[in-house]
């Protein structure tokens, strides 16, 4: 066990590299019970959501998610977040755990100033949170619940049952396979676990912790936050562009990321692979000349591309894919180079 | 569980004397806590190594740690297998050696734990 956000978590089951094996072959679960939910809602709850976040909530339908930041002025993380359309007037959004409170008094903050009708509650603590990612999650899970999966397309979600509980599903993970994210009320968590394990016993599914998590994660080139970025780091550095609306209205650090995007970006956090044997991990110096020139925030042996991968904030000028930089590995001198995200990308159906 | 014929370090390494060599490996416990290795670095042959001295570091998928000489000596042999096979740092820790070390000083080993001494270390 190990505490992360203010949680005591498990890293490891069966072990890191079993539990990533099984998420990519037929399926993991996971208790994410420690993401937190902060909902806005109110007759102005959308141009808060568009004000708070970069990506554009307005083109979202009800019942469809996206996956965002809340930005600082500074057009840098407060958080990265998925934004869920409850209503036509009501958001739902997904947090970092370590951040609920900062995210909330944040979007408090900032609610309040902009005025308005838009009420903004911390749910964080009426939501357990379940995760069964892997090809054989769909299967797992429409054996205990009436909603017909397959409509649930990418990043939408439904309500209704599961194993007899009242849960809304989504067809969102963190691990870049196929699978879904049951929220449940904390009462009833235990009895959805335990029937998602009976239920996938044929089918080879395993409890699955936060190691796996991170490296299952890191394989599909999915960002962490606090890790990869944070206060310090632009939506655009990143390497997020996708997630801002260029075309909505200004939000909170619009104009910098419209003129880093105009040209000023000075650096951006890349895919890596080693390319001499060692891992490269969260912290290390990318160095130039014996000069500190950028940082690895992340690394690992990744169990299933069996590869030794990482991201990093390059300068631009070395941010593209082929140019190889070095490492300082404790002490000693590596080469790694740049190479195309994602690492992992699952086989379409 | 843990062999009687090994004598073990309170860095949880475990070594096993054979004439004036002795094999250097990591025990049981220690590769649990370290979860599934996939990167052993090993010293060159013929370094000579102090009691204490770190000769290498084995990597799991979550974290990085030292190897630390048990005794003095100078090394005599790596594991190859390891560059390949990491894994059996897992599997079968107590046959898995990673250093063969020519002892220098015979008393360094006569103040190792044995196995019982060890295991209460680890209870």
């Amino acid at each position: 066990m190990v505490e992360f956000g203010g949680w005591d978590m498990p890293v490891e089951y069966s072990g890191i590299i079993d539990e990533h094996l099984t998420v990519r072959t037929a399926a993991g679960l996971f208790d994410v019970s420690h993401m937190g939910q902060i909902e806005i809602a109110g007759k102005h709850a959308l141009g808060a959501v568009q004000h708070l976040t970069c990506n554009d909530a307005s083109k979202l339908a009800i019942g469809q998610i996206q996956y965002s930041a809340l930005t600082t002025p500074e057009g840098t993380f407060v958080d990265d977040i998925l934004v869920y359309r409850i209503a036509d007037d009501h958001f739902m959004l997904v947090v970092n755990a370590g951040n609920i409170v900062k995210d909330y008094e944040w979007i408090q903050n900032n609610t309040r100033q902009r005025g308005g009708d838009a009420v903004v509650v911390n749910s964080s603590s009426r939501y357990a949170l379940i995760a069964i990612q892997g090809p054989e999650a769909e299967g797992i899970l429409q054996t205990l619940t009436e909603i017909e999966l397959p409509a649930i397309k990418y990043y939408w979600f439904a309500n209704g049952e599961v194993a007899g509980q009242r849960v809304m599903v989504s067809r969102t993970g963190y691990t870049g396979e196929d699978g879904f994210e049951v929220f449940v009320p904390p009462a009833s968590a235990e009895k959805v676990w335990n029937a998602l394990l009976a239920a996938g016993a044929d089918k080879g599914i395993k409890p699955a912790g936060l190691g796996a998590r991170d490296t299952l994660r890191l394989e599909a080139s999915m960002r962490l936050c606090g890790s990869d970025m944070d206060e310090q780091t632009t939506v655009l550095e990143a390497g997020l562009g996708w997630i801002v609306g260029w075309k909505k209205d200004a939000f909170l650090g619009s104009d910098v990321l419209q003129s880093q995007k105009a040209g000023s970006l000075t650096k951006k956090l890349v895919g890596f692979e080693m390319v001499d044997k060692a891992i490269a991990r969260h912290g290390y110096a990318v160095v130039a000349d014996g000069q500190p020139i950028g940082v690895v925030t992340s690394g690992t042996q990744t169990p299933f591309l069996k590869k030794s991968i990482g991201l990093a904030m390059l300068p631009v000028a070395l941010a593209t894919v082929g140019t190889e930089f070095t490492i300082d590995v404790r002490g000693r001198q590596v080469t790694a180079r740049v190479v195309p995200e994602p690492f992992y990308k699952r086989a379409k159906k | 569980m843990y062999p009687a014929e090994l004598k073990y370090t309170n860095d949880h390494e475990w070594v096993r004397v054979d004439g004036a060599e002795a094999a250097v490996g990591i025990t049981d416990f220690a590769q649990k806590q370290l979860g599934d290795v996939v990167f052993v670095e090993l010293p060159d042959v013929g370094r000579t190594l102090k009691q204490g001295d770190s000769f290498g570091t084995i990597e799991s998928v979550k974290a990085v740690s030292e190897l630390f000489s048990p005794l003095s000596g100078e090394v005599v042999a790596v594991n190859s297998d390891l560059a390949n096979h990491p894994d059996h740092v897992n599997s079968k820790p107590h046959d898995t050696w990673m250093i063969r070390i020519k002892v220098s000083n015979a008393s360094e080993t006569a103040a190792l734990l044995d196995a019982n001494a060890y295991e209460a270390l680890t209870k």
